[in-house]
């Protein structure tokens, strides 16, 4: 007997998960586009709507986008449980997300409430697809590993993010009476360090030690780590709603205690990887890792020692260093991996045996120079953001700049593997 | 004794020692040392898909009445695999380092994945439904001719 819903079949159709990945650079030259435009009046307050349209820019439409197309792709590799019908979901997932991105930031600029309506719809309707396609395969899942425990909390969290940003749209669409401060600080949390870190710590504890060949996390590390922190940011959650605000501080630490645990740790691996080349995406690994771990330092050091910063440029770059520094980096890294690995695997299954040339390799589909060029305009882009949060008349529109050519080139350098594919696929 | 899982992983870390040493001569420009490694990676790899295919495979499809399950598609993966090592090999005896280094990025994913599947998922089935018989599979596995 073979256990239900095992399949350890291959890909699902190589458009279902490029789709997003192709889409994704879009929204962070927008992004650029948008801080170019408004300039460093940005900084003024991160409650105005031109941050809060940005903000979602980046975190709907980068970080969301691929991180959905990611899941449809890997699930049947790291939990053995293909998501049913990858077509449909995944246009079921991207089109609404895409749209819906678009008319929520549109609706922040424009602060008209149907826009909010219409963003909740798409936006509902897509986390919805997604939330219960990945919920399906994940709970269907015949091995309970270190991933999918993670992805399982991950999933959870990211329940919790929209629900709360379905609430706080009712505050914009329909004027419902909210605390909306702390609950927008619930959305922020609830995004950033549980859905996302839980995510990428579940996807880390499979791919740091196999892609770099690196040691193993520690085994309560891999299957703890999730579990922990999701219970803590529960409490966490409780504290802060029922305005114990000391207890609420030592929840927040133990938090970012964690999280600084992850991020050392992988570093950690990382220096003892037995595959001595370095390549773009290790730099983009380490970027990530050190981002995380430099959030972590500050929040703690802002929570004890309030007179170091003022709260709100702690605030700032709080934001850009997990927005950008952390998820932007991981995620720009891993599609280098992901995008020409999976041109490559689809050429090889179609061309199977009858390709008259042979097949191009993940290096000639897409070259080490573009792709390091680009990693040194993300670094620049980093800096300058962190540079503008704390003087934003000097750095402002250099940063705008950098996020937008950083966004558009990684934009070209996958374009340009899917073109390669093509034309493989036509010379075969 | 050791699990199923822990005995084939453990091969698969070796696989992976070889393949960083010779990914790293090749860095280096150094031939026949990328030479050497490389046909101690490819005899590990070669060493440890018979182990899964002669003695593993068999019982699993045995123990679940099927062959067209989950061991029919690491079989095909085995197959990707090997035609690549081949590529890798046609590279270095074309004396190219730069095209072996391309070939092997794509080996060590797609290699990678493949293991994945196997380490979270096919093992620990495996050690579930013949874990009594565990240490005589070792054993036959350790048997098998060279």
């Amino acid at each position: 007997m073979i256990p239900v819903g095992l399949s350890l079949e291959q890909a699902p159709p190589f458009d279902a998960p490029l789709r997003f990945f192709l889409t994704a650079p879009g929204f962070l030259v927008l992004a650029g586009a948008l801080l170019l435009w408004q300039g460093p009046e940005f900084f003024a307050s991160r409650w105005l709507p031109v941050p809060l349209a940005l903000t979602h820019l980046l975190t709907l439409g980068f970080m969301a986008q691929v991180m959905a197309g990611a899941l449809l792709q890997i699930l049947p590799v790291v939990i053995g449980v293909a998501v049913p019908r990858p077509q449909w979901t995944a246009t079921l997932i991207h089109l609404p997300l895409t749209l819906g991105t678009l008319m929520l930031a549109g609706a922040f600029l424009r602060g008209i409430p149907v826009g909010f309506h219409l963003a909740l719809g798409l936006l509902g309707l897509g986390f919805g697809v997604a939330l219960i396609a990945f919920d399906l395969a994940v709970w269907r899942a015949p091995v309970t590993s270190g991933t999918v425990i993670a992805v399982r909390c991950a999933l959870g969290a990211l329940l919790v993010t929209v629900a709360l940003g379905l609430l706080l749209g009712g505050y914009f669409g329909w004027g419902l009476s909210l605390p909306v401060v702390a609950l927008t600080t619930l959305h922020a949390v609830w995004g950033l360090v549980g859905w996302t870190v839980l995510l990428v710590a579940g996807i880390a504890d499979q791919v740091v030690p196999m892609f770099h060949i690196t040691p193993f996390y520690p085994r309560r590390l891999s299957r703890g780590f999730a579990p922990l922190m999701a219970a803590v940011l529960t409490v966490w959650s409780a504290l802060a709603l029922g305005g114990w605000e000391t207890a609420a501080r030592a929840a927040g630490a133990a938090l970012a205690l964690g999280v600084a645990v992850f991020a050392g740790t992988t570093l950690h691996l990382l220096a003892q990887r037995r595959r001595k080349t370095s390549d773009p995406v290790l730099a983009y690994w380490r970027i990530s890792m050190l981002s995380l771990l430099a959030s972590a330092v500050l929040w703690l050091l802002a929570s004890f020692v309030p007179a170091l910063l003022p709260w709100a440029t702690v605030e700032w770059l709080l934001g850009i260093l997990l927005i950008v520094g952390f998820a932007g980096g991981v995620i720009n890294g891993m599609l280098y991996k992901i995008v020409p690995f999976l041109a490559w695997f689809h050429l090889q299954a179609q061309l199977l045996g009858r390709a008259k040339v042979p097949l191009p390799h993940m290096k000639q589909l897409l070259p080490d120079a573009p792709v390091r060029r680009q990693w040194q305009s993300f670094l620049a882009a980093l800096w300058l953001l962190l540079a503008a949060a704390a003087y934003p008349p000097v750095f402002t529109y250099p940063a705008a700049l950098a996020l937008g050519f950083t966004g558009a080139w990684l934009g070209v350098n996958l374009w340009s593997v899917w073109r390669s594919y093509r034309r493989a696929l036509c010379k075969g | 004794m050791p699990s199923i899982a822990e005995f084939l992983a453990a091969e698969h870390r070796q696989c992976d020692d070889h393949f960083a040493a010779a990914e790293e001569s090749a860095h280096a420009a150094d031939l026949t040392g990328c030479r050497i490694h490389f046909q101690q990676f490819q005899a590990a790899m070669e060493r440890h898909f018979r182990n899964e295919e002669d003695v593993l495979f068999p019982a699993f499809e045995q123990a679940t009445s099927s062959t067209m399950g989950p061991t029919r598609v690491m079989r095909l993966e085995h197959r990707q695999i090997r035609d690549a090592l081949a590529d890798m090999s046609s590279a270095l005896t074309g004396s190219d380092l730069e095209e072996y280094l391309g070939q092997a990025e794509t080996l060590l994913i797609l290699t990678q994945q493949h293991n994945i599947k196997e380490e979270q998922i096919l093992y620990p089935m495996c050690d579930q439904m013949l874990g009594n018989t565990a240490g005589l599979m070792i054993q036959a596995m350790q048997d098998l001719p060279a």
